[in-house]
């Protein structure tokens, strides 16, 4: 089996945010950066099953040089190989922008299976995946915990909502978006990271790949959210607030 | 290109509140006699008929045998096919796990994307959506030439019913082909028996990432003993085994609304709040000021969670006594 593994570079969970001078993203000096926590799922569930049937799982990661780090953990953790779409203005592209560079990249190689997180952490638009699916006319399912190989295809179990599942069944080629928490993510081994040294990354530039970056949606400005409620803040030491607490649980709330 | 196409979603016959939600968020793109309500399916003559009282300009029964259980393939040819009839200038969904799987690759098919769950709509229009999981909101404008898809969060807009006489029905009946149809989807299935039921309870800690170790999971054990209270968590406590599926909260688990529910080292990220922010009085505990939970909670404290969870299980105990 030949597998993409579609990963994205994103800020750090525990990053301050802090919006830039423009209003229209985040003081990226700021930043830790990470893997994108479904796309870290997506890649493990590719590598297991590389690992059961053999093939290969390649990465693909697009963004400034920076996203290099994300793709070294990749290899270290056991992709076989990389590809690096270099590209500088990745925010400034919506879903169907960055998705054009992804499946250029893929459709180069040919996979059985494209694999990608069902979200990002930042952005969260939820549509990459999907869009790349639409544009290599290939077939698709999302939220997906667990894939097994059959004879003509994929079995993929599907998240559904308030605790419901289903088993759909796709024929290869296929696009899956993976959801958090259906396997158990590896480390990297010493070993690990010492291989991915030698593992190949391909870089390409955007440009090659020929897809226009002309947005259909604009992110305008960021803003920080309005308080839906008007919260009542607790202040002090641990003792202080605690006992500030229950006093309101037992006066105002009224359930002690 | 005029109008605005609300596409209602349908469980067995059943139209859930976010169909309503959607339908108040097109009546901000359009007057009322612009929006079309289109409804797919493979029997949608009940549900049409229950839309249709709701106030839309028209309701569009997009029927075919073939959408009977949902599929991205039937869903999005069939529906490509209804807008291309209709040329709205809107297309505006409820952002459910369904819209998810396919509303995408159907603005594709137009060049376009999904503008996805919003939040509000403000003049413009401009679409707010949340970005950073929830610690940022983000104002998109809509700049291609083509319909603009947009998807609404779940409780973003009142659901308000108008109960101006009954709108026309028409049918649309799409070309769709069995060979179209690449995927075939299983029956849905619950893995476990749901043994706690969280919806009864009237009072939950929830705990989250913020709890750092599985060997703090103890902490609010006795917090929520001391309460009287069950004990809940965010997704990723349960990813990661440090409780079980059954006491998550949030959009892929259960939704609650107890008299107290009080956040240990929960971030607030939508998924979970869209599963508790019903809730009568929340509490937030968090390292962070800015955390988004913030924003839902009735009283907040900035903290240490192993500082301040065992301070106040004792000052809940001392106040029992």
């Amino acid at each position: 089996m030949k597998i993409i593994v579609a990963i994205k570079q994103v800020p750090d969970r525990d990053s301050p945010v802090h919006i830039d001078a423009a209003g229209k993203w985040i003081e990226e000096s700021d930043l830790q950066y990470a893997m994108n926590e479904s796309d870290a799922h997506a890649l493990e569930e590719a590598l297991q099953l590389r690992d059961q049937h053999g093939g290969e799982a390649i990465v693909v990661s697009a963004g400034p040089e920076r996203v290099g780090t994300t793709i070294r953990e990749a290899l270290a953790k056991g992709a076989d190989r990389a590809i690096h779409i270099v590209c500088d203005d990745l925010g400034a592209r919506d879903a169907l922008g960055v998705a054009r560079l992804l499946a250029a990249a893929a459709k180069q190689e040919n996979p059985d299976l494209i694999l990608t997180g069902l979200q990002s952490e930042d952005l969260g638009l939820g549509q990459t995946g999907v869009i790349v699916a639409e544009l290599l006319g290939l077939p698709h399912a999302t939220l997906i915990l667990h894939v097994e190989k059959t004879g003509t295809g994929i079995e993929a179990k599907r998240e559904l909502e308030e605790g419901w599942f289903q088993n759909i069944e796709l024929p290869t080629p296929a696009v899956l978006t993976i959801q958090s928490g259906g396997n158990k993510l590896r480390y990297a081994t010493l070993m690990g990271i010492k291989r991915a040294k030698t593992k190949e990354v391909r870089q390409v530039a955007a440009a090659e790949l020929g897809a226009d970056s002309v947005p259909v949606a604009v992110l305008d400005e960021i803003a920080l959210p309005k308080r839906q409620k008007s919260t009542q803040m607790l202040t002090g030491t641990a003792k202080e607030a605690a006992a500030a607490l229950v006093e309101k649980l037992k006066f105002e709330v009224r359930v002690l | 290109m005029s109008g605005v196409l609300v596409v209602m979603e349908q469980r067995a016959g059943r139209l859930a509140r976010i169909n309503w939600e959607a339908l108040a968020a097109a009546h901000r793109l359009g007057a009322p006699a612009a929006v079309t309500a289109a409804i797919p399916g493979a029997q949608t003559e009940a549900p049409a008929a229950e839309i249709a009282a709701k106030g839309p300009g028209k309701v569009l029964r997009v029927e075919h045998p073939l959408l009977a259980s949902y599929t991205a393939d039937g869903f999005s040819i069939a529906l490509e096919q209804a807008i291309r009839a209709e040329q709205p200038e809107y297309v505006v969904f409820p952002h459910t796990y369904q819209v998810r799987d396919y509303a995408a690759a159907l603005a594709a098919r137009f060049g376009q994307v999904l503008i996805g769950d919003v939040v509000g709509i403000g003049d413009g229009p401009v679409f707010t959506r949340q970005l950073m999981q929830g610690r940022l909101n983000g104002n998109y404008r809509h700049s291609g030439s083509g319909p603009c898809f947009v998807s609404v969060q779940a409780g973003a807009f009142p659901a308000e019913l108008s109960s101006s006489g009954p709108a026309e029905v028409a049918t649309f009946t799409p070309a769709l082909d069995a060979a179209q149809i690449r995927t075939r989807p299983g029956e849905p299935f619950r893995a476990t028996a749901q043994a706690i039921d969280l919806g009864s309870a009237q009072m939950i800690v929830g705990v989250g990432r913020g709890i750092k170790d599985q060997a703090n999971i103890a902490l609010v054990e006795e917090l929520a003993a001391a309460l009287g209270a069950e004990l809940a968590a965010s997704r990723p406590i349960c990813d990661a085994g440090w409780l079980p599926m059954e006491r998550q909260v949030g959009s892929s688990g259960q939704t609650v609304a107890p008299k107290l529910y009080l956040a240990a080292g929960i971030s607030g990220a939508i998924q979970h709040l869209v599963g508790m922010k019903g809730s009568q009085c929340i509490v937030a505990i968090n390292k962070d000021p800015d955390a988004p939970i913030f924003e839902v909670a009735d009283y907040g404290i900035v903290g240490d969670l192993m500082q301040v969870v065992p301070a106040l299980t004792e000052a809940v105990k001392a106040a029992k006594q």
